[in-house]
């Protein structure tokens, strides 16, 4: 309580002494990150206080409150959720203090370029090579599935940098300037006809060593840190009851009797039960958090959040009868992301696909609880100790 | 056990764990609007973890799965011994008592984590019908210290004359008849006659609580040892629980509640029962996973350990996420039954909805992932798919229960009149 009571009054001592209507909205958020009320769970000198997680929502709240100019954080999901925790626990403090200010603020966007073409769920495979050239890297080699790299100026990137050892031992993780020469940006259009995602190729692009993540070879420990706070963003989020997809569901379900059968009804009743759980399985989750008691439960909440999406979208479209038959636009457009809550059960139902795809496939995600939450034996692996270069393709 | 625990304890039997009414709590234009307080804790207590282990070991110590499947064929089916010692010695008997009462003050909560342990032993004691369900009943009726004390202490042991399969809020049809007592009996005394079909936990009972049709309908406490009660042991697809047909003919009675308050209790009693058959389930379907993952590790074909194959490894992840989220559901409707929450109704629906369905894919993996052996009698599976398969049609099946969400979260049915789909 004391420390509740104290940020408190940090907040109302800042908002006293930067006048909301005056203040530059950058100046602004500059200076809350400096005066470390920006994530107060981080360190002291990069935006906080080393504080319990949980306090943020005090702090948020009470800029809320007063009207304050936010961060955007939606616009910059992967630089808020998976870079900033990447570069506070792998990074150095030279780049701590360079990259995480206008990340924050959201004068840099950030994108992530982990998976090829030929590396998707064998992320470790990936091709994409780096070679050393004094005191910077030239890279060539093709990323997919990139959101946000049309608006990115950075980007988390992961290379080959040692062909000649086994395929773990040799990446490098860095992170790239998406506005350097020989990076070029494509649009990749998905089933919903739009394209959030997009195809980055690589063409000799050059990055100082200076901006190298961890040491050389490091990099899928590094990329492992990235992923596991992705899967954490994905499904971790606290809801109200009714706050999933559910809700569109269900208020179909109320306002038009006329959608209802049997077979519906028994679907949108498990369905509705079945959100329901899975947010109270978060609520536990996030309380065995809070506690700090780390459970496994973690891993279950991706894919669950990818099941219930995809069976609700599904049910939406037959609720939806006639409806169900009309798309609202197939034209190609470039969307900041998913849009669950504002469109049609059409575009839900095709977007819900990608759930069980991107961030690890829902496949993937069973072996990690298999092997290491249950303690199940691991996979044959032909590809462990041979050198990637040797590796058939 | 605090007093404020203890009080807090006493209200939502009072005001009723019934699921009955329609839409309770919910408006017209949405869904319920979720726990009265905020989300309640989760997570187990450092005192719900240490009486956990004190069961635990007593379990260990006395119900081995081996006595337990030696005991299914014998004509004690159910273990009072060691019913004294959980109820008396470790104090399981008395936890949803107040202390004023004779009880231990505790609550749904530590209720629970008892019931989640006697799962995964599957053990035979009269606890859910007892010391909840009978309990359960007997406080919302009121007036009945005597009684709960006798209970509470381990020293008399009840049941509730209901079918297992009974739901809350499904008044089941009445089957016994109130009538008259004899000339020479003492005034409040009746007789009742009639029978009830598949009654758990009844056996070992000192007391039956029997809801009876009459004017009006009630609750009467009738002693087992009765000249005119008949207990016929059913064989019952789970022996580790085994059900009784129960016939009165012409049994004197004492009435414990009378019209609404009689339905009141019966309701609480019933939910109350749901919700922690729902934790009973969860340490089935925990222990099934257990035993399983550690047999596909030791077992070994094609020169590697089974559980080192994708297919075997895919299901059993399935299933940890199944009972994740199973546990969930269930310490949200303890937590709600132990503070007398307005959202009980709804968070014991869908415990026992999502408890109910994990424990049975539970039991159904174990039998198919222990492969040849699972099949036998020799290997405790089918224990816990009895268990399982039975508990979930206990006090409700997921089907009944996620059916009452239709009026507590506001999902009506179809109506009768055929839908025509292209009015829209």
């Amino acid at each position: 309580m004391l420390a509740e009571d104290d940020l408190r009054s940090q907040v109302r001592d800042f908002l006293a002494a930067h006048d909301l209507a005056a203040a530059d909205r950058l100046d602004f958020l500059r200076a809350r990150f400096d005066a470390g009320l920006a994530w107060v769970h981080y360190p002291g000198g990069l935006g906080g206080q080393g504080l319990p997680r949980s306090l943020q929502q005090v702090v948020d709240g009470e800029f809320a409150a007063a009207g304050a100019p936010t961060n955007n954080p939606e616009r910059n999901g992967i630089g808020l959720g998976m870079a900033a925790p990447t570069i506070l626990s792998c990074g150095s403090q030279e780049q701590k203090k360079r990259w995480l200010r206008p990340l924050w603020t959201g004068e840099e966007i950030w994108c992530q370029l982990f998976s090829e073409p030929g590396a998707g769920s064998d992320l470790a495979g990936l091709a994409t090579r780096a070679v050393r050239d004094g005191d910077h890297w030239v890279v060539n080699g093709q990323k997919v599935w990139t959101s946000s790299a049309h608006l990115a100026k950075r980007a988390l990137l992961v290379t080959r940098t040692d062909p000649d050892v086994p395929k773990h031992k040799g990446m490098t993780y860095f992170a790239c300037d998406m506005t350097a020469p020989g990076v070029e940006v494509r649009p990749l259009r998905q089933l919903t006809g739009e394209a959030e995602f997009n195809e980055v190729f690589l063409s000799d692009v050059v990055i100082p060593d200076a901006d190298r993540i961890g040491t050389v070879g490091d990099g899928w420990r590094v990329a492992t840190a990235t992923l596991m706070n992705e899967r954490v963003a994905i499904g971790g989020a606290a809801t109200p009851r009714e706050g999933g997809m559910i809700a569109s569901a269900a208020h179909t379900w109320r306002e038009h009797p006329e959608l209802r059968t049997p077979g519906l009804h028994d679907a949108v009743l498990r369905l509705w039960a079945d959100a329901e759980v899975a947010r109270l399985a978060g609520a536990r989750l996030r309380q065995q958090l809070a506690a700090g008691q780390p459970g496994p439960e973690g891993s279950a909440a991706k894919l669950v959040f990818a099941r219930l999406n995809q069976q609700i979208s599904e049910f939406e479209v037959e609720l939806a009868g006639p409806d169900g038959l009309r798309y609202e636009d197939w034209s190609m457009r470039r969307p900041d992301g998913a849009n669950f809550y504002g469109r049609d059960p059409g575009y839900r139902y095709l977007r819900a696909k990608g759930n069980s795809i991107e961030g690890g496939t829902s496949e993937i995600l069973r072996n990690i609880i298999a092997e290491r939450v249950l303690g199940l034996p691991a996979e044959v692996r032909l590809d462990k100790d041979v050198p990637w270069k040797d590796l058939p393709r | 056990m605090s007093q404020t625990t203890q009080t807090e304890t006493g209200s939502p039997l009072a005001g009723g764990a019934s699921t009955g009414g329609p839409a309770a709590g919910s408006a017209s234009g949405g869904p319920a609007a979720g726990s009265a307080s905020g989300m309640p804790d989760l997570l187990y207590s450092d005192a719900e973890s240490q009486l956990r282990a004190a069961v635990r070991a007593l379990l260990a110590d006395r119900a081995g799965w081996r006595d337990v499947l030696a005991r299914t064929e014998t004509s004690q089916p159910y273990d009072t011994g060691l019913w004294r010692a959980l109820a008396a010695d470790v104090g399981c008997a008395g936890l949803i008592v107040p202390e004023a009462l004779g009880g231990a003050g505790a609550s749904y909560r530590e209720a629970a984590v008892v019931a989640e342990e006697l799962g995964r032993a599957v053990a035979p004691v009269p606890y859910l019908g007892s010391a909840i369900v009978a309990t359960a009943a007997l406080l919302s009726a009121g007036e009945e210290e005597e009684l709960l004390g006798a209970l509470a202490a381990g020293r008399a042991t009840a049941a509730l004359a209901v079918p297992f399969a009974a739901a809350p809020g499904a008044r089941p049809m009445p089957t016994i008849r109130v009538s008259a007592a004899h000339d020479d009996e003492p005034a409040g005394t009746y007789r009742l006659s009639g029978s009830v079909r598949g009654i758990a936990d009844v056996l070992p009972a000192d007391i039956l609580l029997v809801p009876a049709d009459g004017v009006p309908y009630g609750l009467y406490a009738v002693s087992a040892d009765e000249a005119g009660v008949t207990l016929a042991p059913v064989v019952s697809l789970d022996a580790t629980r085994q059900l009784a047909d129960l016939t009165l003919d012409d049994v004197p009675a004492r009435r414990i509640a009378a019209g609404a308050a009689a339905e009141q209790a019966v309701a609480a009693a019933l939910g109350a029962g749901a919700a922690m058959l729902a934790s009973e389930l969860l340490g089935v379907a925990e222990r099934c996973l257990e035993m399983t993952v550690a047999y596909v590790k030791e077992r070994r074909q094609f020169a590697r350990p089974v559980g080192s194959f994708q297919a075997l490894k895919h299901r059993l992840a399935d299933l940890w996420v199944a009972v994740t989220q199973a546990r969930a559901a269930a310490r949200y409707a303890a937590a709600c039954l132990a503070t007398g929450d307005p959202d009980a109704p709804l968070a014991i629906a869908l415990a026992k909805a999502a408890c109910s369905d994990a424990a049975v894919k539970a039991g159904q993996e174990t039998v198919q992932l222990h492969g040849g052996i699972g099949f036998t009698w020799e290997h405790p599976a089918h224990l816990y798919l009895k268990r399982g398969k039975s508990g979930s049609i206990g006090f409700g099946t997921a089907d009944r229960h996620r059916g009452s969400l239709g009026a507590l979260a506001n999902l009506p049915a179809a109506s009768a009149a055929p839908a025509t789909g292209a009015s829209r």
